[in-house]
């Protein structure tokens, strides 16, 4: 048998000195066969002597085991199992029962949650199928059918061939562009500029969830939102509408039942014989 | 109420009851609608398979297997969310099917005008996808606006209402490079007037107006840009943050609410 190494000898025997409250000379001296091993009354806590990661059956304590062989070659045998591993063997009477092995140690259960600030208590849910899944399917379905309807009733607008040299007058963007082209024209854009009103109100929107520091999302508790995002709309939609139906040649204020609609979208719409 | 769940359970029992039976216990049938799929044999309503459902089907990206009772409710969300999804795979599907017949060169316009007169549905189909994208443009606001109304952009959905916006301005740029292509006098001029207006940029107008129209006003290679961009571009960068919306909306609890 290969010798055990002085210092792992000592690291034993002071282990078990600890274990047993006898003196290191003295457990180094039971371990060597030089003297008396102690009679214990107690068993040693393994454990807390010798972290291992492997947990052993029936392995009779460490004491027992030097009681019965006093020899000096017991010395590599009895110990707590530090120097049995510094050296790699195992004892024969160590009975390692191989799916009693250790690989993995749950630290800890992570419950899943959302990612913020996540809501613990108790919520009334229902199954997605069928209480939300059947609905989007009706939905889809409905959808489908509504825009199957209008594309075989409503002729998309095709003018003549793109001209660069004829302009149109009014020459107009798209509608959902018009309340914004109603707007600038209140103003020179060579002086006032367009994009960058525009990029400032498109961050102005972004940043709307950290400006409203309000936590309420009662309709009651957060009227001046609510009024401000309805006057939003309001403004908005009033903008498109004079867009789109009231401004004529050269942007000129037109009443679409007298001087007829300058907006070729809905072409198909006004001409509907 | 009781009543009404007996009925519904039926129906939900019966939805493949006409397939025979040797083709439900074939194994490609087997394999194909995995366990708790309502089309395979034996198929019971329990609670469990409802679960199975939705944790068995490439749905569970979108969805998870339970919801708050009150989000199913159509009277909260109006769908607009999903409505909005659902005119994008519209507009998606017919899309491509316009691809087969346009080219975006000085062939734009004769291809439109021949695809409204010789092709079999072809009016039908780009009426569809003309209509869907305006619809879509006004869904999406409305959905903004309902979004806004149930203060559900406030914490922790903060950033989904960012990304909502990125979502409507792609929304905004699709339907915008998109109103080029039937190379019309409506087409051209409306984007001319938008292209102008990017043109007031201080310092870089010019510079902006130029990469926009590849050139100093419309041409056909405006045509080709804005093509490229609308079929391509566009739907990549939305796709990719419609997942994200999507992916915050569950990972931020849920639909907000309730009230
Ligand atoms: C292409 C455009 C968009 C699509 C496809 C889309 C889709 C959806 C869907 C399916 C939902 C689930 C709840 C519902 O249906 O209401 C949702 C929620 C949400 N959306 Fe959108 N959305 C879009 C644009 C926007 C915009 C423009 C905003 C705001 C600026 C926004 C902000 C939000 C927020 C904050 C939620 C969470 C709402 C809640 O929890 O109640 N989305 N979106």
């Amino acid at each position: 048998m290969v010798d055990i190494p002085e210092h792992l000898l000592l690291k034993t025997a002071e282990a078990r000195a600890k274990a047993l409250g006898i003196s290191v000379e003295q457990a180094l001296a039971e371990m060597r066969g030089e003297a008396e091993p102690t009679k214990i009354e107690k068993e040693p806590d393994v454990i807390e002597v010798t972290p291992i990661e492997v947990e052993v059956k029936e392995t009779p304590a460490p004491a027992a085991e030097v009681k019965e062989t006093p020899a000096p070659a017991a010395v590599k045998e009895a110990p707590a199992p530090a120097p049995e591993k510094a050296n790699g063997q195992v004892p024969t009477e160590v009975d390692f029962a191989p799916e009693t092995k250790v690989t993995q140690r749950l630290l800890t259960v992570v419950k899943a949650k959302p990612i913020q600030k996540p809501t613990s208590e108790p919520v009334d849910k229902v199954n997605t199928w069928p209480h939300l899944m059947l609905p989007e399917f009706i939905s889809l379905m409905a959808m489908t059918a509504f825009l199957i309807f209008i594309s075989a009733i409503l002729q998309a607008p095709l003018l003549e061939e793109a001209n660069p040299n004829i302009t149109p007058n009014p020459a107009k963007a798209p509608w959902y562009f018009l309340g914004l082209q109603e707007l600038l024209s209140y103003w020179d854009p060579q002086i006032a500029g367009v994009m960058i009103p525009l990029l400032i109100g498109v961050a102005a929107f972004m940043a709307i969830p950290y400006i409203d520091r309000n936590k309420e999302n009662k309709p009651s508790k957060r009227k001046y939102a609510i009024m401000l995002w309805t006057f939003f709309l309001a403004g908005a939609g009033t903008l498109s509408l004079i867009g789109i139906l009231f401004r004529g040649p050269g942007w000129n204020w037109t009443y679409p039942w007298i001087d007829g609609v300058w907006f070729d979208d809905l072409l198909d719409w006004v001409h509907f014989e | 109420m009781k009543n009404e769940k007996i009925k519904f359970k039926d129906r939900l029992k019966d939805i493949s009851s006409g397939l025979g039976d040797s083709l439900k216990e074939s194994t490609l049938w087997g394999s194909i609608f995995r366990p708790g799929s309502p089309f395979r044999k034996g198929y019971s309503d329990s609670p469990r398979n409802r679960s199975y459902v939705v944790m068995n089907n490439v749905l569970y990206h979108l969805h998870p297997v339970k919801v708050k009772r009150h989000g199913v409710r159509l009277s909260y969300t109006l769908c607009l969310g999903g409505l909005s999804f659902f005119t994008f795979i519209v507009l998606t599907i017919t899309g491509i099917w316009l691809m087969f017949y346009f080219r975006p060169t000085e062939m734009a316009y004769v291809d439109i005008q021949s695809l409204q007169t010789s092709i079999a549905f072809g009016s039908l189909v780009r009426n569809m996808h003309r209509w869907a994208a305006h619809i879509m443009v006004l869904v999406v606001f409305l959905h903004m606006s309902r979004v806004f109304y149930h203060g559900a952009y406030k914490a922790p959905r903060e950033f989904n209402w960012v990304i909502g916006v990125i979502l409507l301005l792609l929304t905004l740029l699709l339907s915008f490079t998109g109103y080029l292509l039937p190379w019309d006098q409506l087409a051209i001029w409306a984007v001319t007037v938008g292209g102008n207006m990017a043109g007031y940029t201080p310092v870089f107008g010019a510079q902006v107006k130029f990469a926009l129209f590849a050139g100093l006003e419309a041409t056909e290679a405006t045509l080709l840009r804005f093509y490229v961009l609308h079929v391509l571009f566009f739907p990549f960068i939305i796709v990719i943050f419609m997942a994200i919306h999507f992916w915050r909306v569950r990972k931020d609890g849920g639909i907000s609410g309730p009230l």
